[in-house]
């Protein structure tokens, strides 16, 4: 698991669905500040260490996902590698009111952009 | 702040992945809605979470059941399932019995109970081999 620097700049989730290349899956307000993000596979970890308003990018693809976002108060959840959520875990979200976005890139190049995003922009 | 006590019980199914963490979803939004401190609806959703998915993983059947009183948030983690045979090892962690299956869950992996520890003011766990264990855990509402 990694989480970015947490002095680091707020962006929003518009700027990271721009600088992940990211499809918008579920979600429609993305003027909401991000101050931090964590990418893991490990819910538990995620449960564990992450701070309320994170975003967590993961490869994890199932309904615990977005119940670990709704339990520790995340702001939203992106897919890596392309991945693409079924029906179910979108109905979750949306239900939850989670945005949920899939990238094309993978979780070690998704990191590393939004990890510039915080810190340089 | 004036809370009411209350007191709700929710039935939980082993083996049940799809709804797995349904029960400490709905004590989020109850604890949310009777005005409990953000802070406090989150460490306790973190615990129920968590004891919900062990539930889930390794028992047939159990309860959560949640009481909220002026000072406190408790929650009561009853199973019928396989028991813990060495509880001073299922409390460190990293240890773990877990499945791959419960692995591609993004859980089982020995953090759970730990972790339970750490958002509880109070936290007691007592388990019989074969038969079953119970979890209390206490966040208190003070600052």
């Amino acid at each position: 698991m990694m989480t970015t620097a947490a002095e680091a700049r707020q962006v929003s989730l518009a700027d990271i669905r721009k600088v992940l290349e990211a499809d918008l899956l579920c979600g429609s307000d993305l003027s909401v500040k991000v101050r931090q993000a964590e990418a893991a596979d490990l819910m538990s970890d995620v449960l564990a260490l992450s701070e309320p308003g994170m975003i967590l990018l993961t490869g994890l693809v199932s309904n615990q996902v977005i119940r670990t976002a709704v339990v520790a108060d995340l702001c939203g959840v992106v897919f890596v590698r392309g991945k693409k959520p079924g029906e179910e875990i979108l109905r979750l979200a949306g239900e939850a009111g989670i945005p949920v976005m899939s990238t094309p890139l993978t979780m070690f190049e998704a990191s590393g952009r939004l990890r510039d995003a915080f810190l340089n922009r | 702040m004036a809370i009411a006590e209350i007191e709700s019980s929710y039935e939980v199914a082993g083996g049940d992945f799809t709804n797995a963490g349904r029960a400490s979803t709905a004590i989020k939004d109850t604890l949310k809605r009777l005005g409990v401190p953000p802070a406090v609806v989150r460490r306790v959703a973190i615990a129920s979470y968590e004891a919900e998915m062990n539930l889930v993983m390794y028992a047939k059947r159990g309860t959560v059941t949640l009481a909220v009183n002026p000072g406190a948030v408790t929650l009561r983690i009853e199973d019928e399932g396989p028991g813990i045979g060495d509880l001073e090892l299922a409390m460190q962690e990293g240890y773990s019995t877990a499945t791959p299956e419960m692995r591609e869950m993004g859980f089982g992996a020995g953090m759970g109970l730990p972790n339970i520890r750490k958002n509880a003011d109070e936290f007691r766990i007592e388990s019989d081999v074969g038969r079953g264990t119970r979890l209390f855990i206490r966040v208190n509402q003070a600052v």
